[in-house]
């Protein structure tokens, strides 16, 4: 499979970013998913008009290097995220990283907590806004916006 | 200008407060810049106005006069330093600078230790995911930068949202918006009325990520419903829990940083308040200029002193004697 597909794509602009950050959405849709995925499901799950012989790629690529695990699932395979002996590392890696109360102050947090207050004026806004089709505190599977 | 010694040292509890005020009315990327340059100068005026402080008392001991080869005719050596507001500013130079860079070096060993650990979860491209139902996500500085993300954050969102979490985090890494945080948290070390800059520079930190996220995803709307999403989500696996804590805002801004956030997502792009801005950046400019000019006369006046003490200049004549 060559692995440029760039012309094939009527909208290039997804197939033009460096390949990691390819690899880093795909992986991001497969821990979303939370269950073993088609490349036509990566496909639909990333929203971002990737071509599927682009995520197939990618898949095959995760899977060389230890990322993914895949299954046979009809005429293909099924993709899910790899882990080690049950998450050992990762989870040692968090409860490393809780033991400091004041790390925010180098790793910048992508949200911070949020008091009662903000939490209505948050839903306030995000309801206001438009596009609220899905509800907002789900944590759901969620599915590509149209 | 015999007192310009001092003036380093009160001008950051002036600025500090207008500081916070401007940011506000700057676009994201100029207000972290602002507020992280001002912090740095105002930190290091004032450490030099403690140092020549100390220096000045030092000259007055008699065995470091002698070994300056100073006159011992000529004691009046740069600022009017007694003696005890030398030994104290050499106290508070010593601690300060101590406790500044233990700060720098816990943060330097803590992202060394968590970038370590993350090295042993497979990745893909620059993106780490953490098994982990708590929804959180911060981006590991470093050489390649790294994106920690838990799989709750992911299953949170959906494919845009996520598409906005990743470009929000690669704009903290691009930026190198760690040194930023240092800088302003070693300036907070080293004078106490920076502290307050702190978190208005986080949050300009994390207004200029979200600007970022929200020109490469191209979706405004999509961003801000990443961020809000998230921060509920969070929210909801968390619980209500022992009071979060609240940024200590003092000018009456009723939202916490993340409405704030999504409201200036939702609100289009940022424009720079010119007038109120123009007057606050004149203001600030002129405080780190004072700041600045002050321990640089005083380091002269100093300078001066030691010259003419060393008999290499004669004592410059009164002037209004004719």
């Amino acid at each position: 499979m060559p692995e440029r597909q760039h012309d094939e794509e009527a909208d290039g602009r997804p197939d033009r970013r460096p390949a990691g950050e390819l690899e880093a959405g795909v992986l991001a849709a497969l821990w979303a998913a939370g269950a073993p995925l088609t490349p036509a499901a990566v496909q639909l799950e990333l929203g971002t008009g990737l071509a599927r012989t682009t995520v197939t790629t990618i898949l095959t690529r995760l899977h060389a290097k230890g990322v993914v695990t895949r299954a046979r699932s009809g005429r293909g395979y099924a993709y899910a995220p790899a882990q080690d002996a049950p998450g050992l590392t990762a989870r040692r890696m968090h409860a490393e990283l809780d033991k400091d109360d004041d790390r925010s102050t180098v790793l910048a947090r992508f949200v911070s907590d949020l008091s009662p207050e903000d939490e209505d004026l948050l839903r306030d806004l995000l309801e206001g806004g438009q596009d609220a089709s899905r509800p907002l505190p789900s944590p759901q599977p969620p599915e590509g916006p149209a | 200008m015999i007192y310009a010694v001092w003036l380093p040292l009160l001008v950051p509890f002036l600025a500090a407060p207008l500081a916070r005020r401007g940011a506000e009315q700057l676009p994201p990327r100029v207000a972290a810049w602002s507020l992280t340059v001002l912090s740095g100068a105002l930190a290091l005026s004032a450490t030099a106005a403690l140092a020549l402080l100390t220096l000045a008392g030092a000259l007055r001991l008699p065995s470091v006069a002698r070994f300056a080869r100073l006159s011992p005719s000529l004691p009046d050596v740069g600022p009017p330093a007694t003696v005890p507001a030398a030994v104290a500013a050499a106290l508070a130079l010593t601690a300060l600078c101590a406790l500044a860079a233990r700060g720098v070096r816990r943060q330097v060993r803590e992202v060394r230790r968590a970038r370590r650990e993350s090295g042993a979860v497979p990745g893909a491209g620059d993106l780490v995911v953490l098994p982990d139902e708590r929804p959180d996500a911060y981006a590991l500085p470093g050489r390649p930068g790294r994106i920690v993300v838990t799989s709750g954050m992911l299953r949170a969102l959906d494919g845009r949202e996520r598409e906005a979490l990743l470009a929000h985090e690669r704009a903290h890494l691009a930026g190198r918006h760690h040194l930023f945080l240092v800088c302003a948290e070693s300036a907070a070390v080293l004078h106490p009325a920076l502290r307050s800059l702190r978190e208005p520079l986080s949050f300009a930190l994390e207004r200029w990520a979200d600007e970022s996220a929200a020109r490469a995803t191209g979706d405004r709307a999509f961003t801000a419903r990443a961020v809000g999403r998230a921060a509920l989500a969070a929210r909801s696996v968390r619980g209500p829990g022992p009071g979060p804590r609240r940024p200590r805002l003092a000018l009456g801004a009723t939202a916490g940083p993340v409405p704030r956030r999504v409201s200036a997502l939702l609100a289009g792009a940022p424009r720079t308040r010119a007038p109120l801005s123009r007057v606050l950046a004149c203001l600030l400019l002129a405080s780190v200029a004072l700041s600045a000019a002050a321990a640089l006369d005083a380091a002269t006046d100093l300078h001066t002193g030691v010259e003419i003490a060393q008999g290499e200049r004669p004592p410059s004549p009164p002037a209004d004697d004719d």
